[in-house]
């Protein structure tokens, strides 16, 4: 098969170890033609160092307005098979488990109704089906709502929520990451598909404070495992461990609180002043353990820099009983998060996180509408200066 | 009545329930897992407390991956695993095998059809990134390419574990930043130094005024009259070139063929380990874009990771080294200037200046 376009600068990146994504669009275009004139535009925008896709026009598909992120390139002259080259989200599993079976189906429908290419994942965590025409997406989206997959969130909407691989094949997780997410997504359908938002909100979900999704570092609300009781030690694998390596310098010393020490060959550990850093289980984990009280924390306004700069997650609920909470079908957290949705709708403005809200309108108004009360968790330390606005409420 | 009239749409049913896809080792030892252990960069064990184990294979990929690589990768799960995988966060690909003999005839076969196995341990896992070039309207640089360029470079830090900790790399090509770099060991950001050039015929019919005015985090936009037609204008003193008003308004199209590049931060991270969690900082303000392979960007990252790989001591996160032995003796070590573009003039600038006597000589 001759090449429709000539893609000298493309093709200098398929030198090289690393699995090349160049190759991948090749390999579409041998399934799906239309993929031959992304190759083209690509290499175009690489002559020009400029994108070449257009700003704006509309694809869905009937009843929702998320889920086709509308894509058209500004040479359909040019590049006429990437005239549309929308993108489909669709709503991964919780901890991106698959199997051959469904991820060949998929393939097919990647390569019979869109350019035969596909994320895997978004950033966010959806699969993505790229080059979707809008004519044929109401027939994509339905193929895979056959198989028993949904489209995923766009625009100012609840974002797909997502999960790290917890319980499935983890050690450290301290609730059933994938079972919340999973239940998450389906309470809040309606808010995925249809945008009425001030905003994007995104749900993520970490097994633990090693965060492996990020969600505290990007989600509007993030849910981080912990526990409160006690470490649970095996003194004998502490041993072997002290065998190996240097674990007082390694473990001990690097401890954020120093809450351990070796009493004789006997590792103690000071549980009231641990911060559930992760960091001795994450060196130790066939010694270590987390404890038997476990749950989540909760944080609140991560975001990515647009538009009042970025954000990392606050503390709001240290300690949330999870699994509790589940056998009412989350009734507090949905409570909790209704509360958010409701003052974030009242009082937000277009375009602002919920994160942006809470700081423009202070910490305090806002644990005011969402009906908590400040705790030191929140804080690193006490205001420092004296400008105090007492209120009259004070006796 | 045509037939998809007839035939009963299916909508809001929410993703397929993981269940399904979960191999039975995984069903029977669910929330049962007792410790884990990595065997090299390419393979790792999870031990359920009744002893029963499941291995894990993992492969990087690019993310943007073609029909024929799904089937190369199911070809694979049927082979050795059952037909099970999974995918990672970082996009990184996972067999999941019951079958410890399995291992290494599945690298093989991997390495095989080209692909590569490692990331796991003390490596420079799998990059994270966004669309750029070849699907987005609002990048400033590709990613794809910057990131096949890099890993190509970094390669040896993929398959070998020889670095002091983890190193996570992110690129997000526009600082709407989809791939949500911020928290990255080294962050890889595409930047436009150029304000929005305003197309004052088109933008009453594409954009709502009020919001395009918003949008901007500076307040550099002001509504404006040309010719009786509404419309804005800019501030050039403070407009930032975030393109944080191009995402809203089409009218206002900020990417520039000469002015656009990328820009290097450092010593993010996500985990609470030891500790909390930060942002990346900014190393190099600007590097033109340079394709096809960035070269600049490639030995800028080189640098950091070599200096680090020097530097650090054992588990010890970029930040952390950094931390330890001062910003200024960083700047010196790697080589590279610090500038005005350095000090924070942003929201939570003052927040970052040295208020002590404490310094390094």
């Amino acid at each position: 098969m001759g090449k429709k376009h000539e893609t000298p600068l493309l093709d200098e990146l398929k030198k090289g170890k690393w699995v090349s994504f160049v190759r991948e669009i090749e390999r579409a275009a041998e399934k799906s033609e239309r993929t031959e004139d992304l190759l083209g535009q690509v290499e175009n925008s690489y002559r020009d160092k400029i994108t070449h896709w257009k700003h704006g026009g509309m694809a869905g598909v009937r009843g929702y307005g998320a889920g086709l992120v509308g894509r058209f390139t500004e040479f359909p002259e040019k590049y006429p098979g990437v005239k549309e080259c929308h993108s489909m989200r669709v709503n991964q599993t919780s901890g991106f488990f698959y199997n051959s079976d469904i991820l060949r189906k998929i393939a097919d429908i990647a390569e019979q109704h869109a350019g035969g290419l596909l994320n895997l994942h978004g950033s966010t965590g959806d699969i993505q089906i790229l080059g979707v025409w809008q004519a044929e997406a109401e027939e994509a989206f339905q193929k895979c709502a056959e198989l028993g997959f949904d489209l995923g969130g766009g625009g100012s909407d609840l974002r797909t929520p997502s999960c790290c691989v917890g319980p499935a094949r983890c050690e450290f997780a301290n609730y059933d990451t994938l079972q919340i997410c999973y239940d998450m997504t389906q309470a809040f359908q309606d808010e995925m598909h249809r945008p009425s938002f001030n905003y994007k909100f995104k749900l993520k979900f970490s097994g633990c404070s090693n965060d492996c999704v990020a969600a505290a570092s990007r989600s509007d609300m993030a849910f981080i495992g912990t526990w409160k009781d006690k470490i649970k030690i095996n003194q004998d694998e502490v041993k072997n461990y002290v065998k190996k390596f240097n674990v007082q310098k390694y473990v001990l010393d690097k401890c954020p609180t120093k809450c351990m020490l070796f009493e004789g060959e006997n590792l103690v550990i000071d549980d009231s002043n641990c911060v559930k850093c992760m960091h001795c289980i994450n060196e130790m984990p066939k010694a270590l353990r987390s404890g038997d009280e476990k749950g989540l924390s909760i944080l609140l306004g991560a975001k990515a820099p647009l538009v009042t700069g970025p954000r990392l997650g606050m503390m709001l609920v240290p300690f949330y009983d999870v699994l509790e909470d589940s056998k009412n079908d989350y009734e507090w957290l949905k409570g909790l998060i209704s509360n958010m949705w409701e003052f974030w709708d009242e009082y937000g403005v277009s375009r602002e996180r919920i994160g942006e809200l809470m700081q423009r309108v202070g910490v305090v108004t806002f644990l005011e509408g969402i009906g908590l009360e400040p705790i030191p968790e929140m804080v690193n330390h006490p205001r420092g200066n004296p400008f105090i606005k007492f209120t009259d409420d004070e006796d | 009545m045509p037939e998809e009239v007839k035939k009963k749409r299916i909508t809001d049913i929410g993703p397929h329930d993981f269940h399904d896809y979960l191999p039975p080792v995984i069903k029977k030892n669910y929330g049962k897992w007792a410790y884990h252990e990595i065997l090299d960069t390419g393979s790792m064990v999870h031990v359920a407390e009744n002893g029963d184990k499941i291995y894990t294979v993992r492969m990087g990929s690019p993310r943007l991956v073609s029909g024929s690589f799904v089937r190369d990768l199911c070809d694979m799960a049927d082979k050795y695993c059952g037909g099970y995988l999974r995918f990672t966060t970082r996009n990184n690909v996972e067999f999941l095998l019951d079958d410890e003999n399995n291992i290494e005839p599945l690298k093989k076969d991997l390495e095989k059809l080209g692909y590569n196995v490692g990331g796991i341990g003390n490596v420079v896992a799998n990059i994270v990134h966004t669309q750029g070039w070849v699907h987005c309207h609002t990048s400033a640089s590709d990613a794809s390419g910057v990131v096949k360029a890099v890993m190509d470079e970094l390669y040896e830090y993929f398959v070998e574990d020889k670095l002091p900790s983890k190193v996570r790399i992110a690129f997000a090509c526009c600082l709407n930043m989809c791939g949500s770099v911020a928290s990255s060991d080294i962050a890889i950001m595409g930047m436009h130094r150029k304000v929005p050039k305003i197309d004052s015929e088109k933008i009453l019919n594409l954009c709502e005024i009020p919001s395009t005015i918003a949008a901007c985090p500076t307040n550099s936009i002001r509504p404006d009259t040309i010719d009786g037609k509404q419309t804005v204008k800019i501030n050039d003193e403070t407009c930032v070139f975030c393109g944080s008003c191009y995402t809203v308004c089409p009218a206002m199209p900020i990417a520039d063929s000469l002015n656009d590049g990328i820009s290097i931060w450092v010593g993010g991270k996500v985990s609470n380990a030891r500790t909390k969690p930060t942002f990346s900082k900014l190393v190099i303000p600007f590097i033109p874009n340079d394709p096809p392979r960035w070269p600049k960007v490639v030995e800028a990252v080189k640098t950091i990771i070599t200096a680090y790989k020097n530097g650090a001591e054992p588990g010890e996160r970029v930040v952390e080294w950094i931390e330890r032995i001062g910003w200024t003796r960083f700047f010196k070590i790697t080589g590279f200037e610090f500038t005005k573009y350095h000090v924070d003039d942003f929201r939570l600038a003052e927040t970052t200046m040295n208020y002590s006597s404490q310094v390094r000589f």
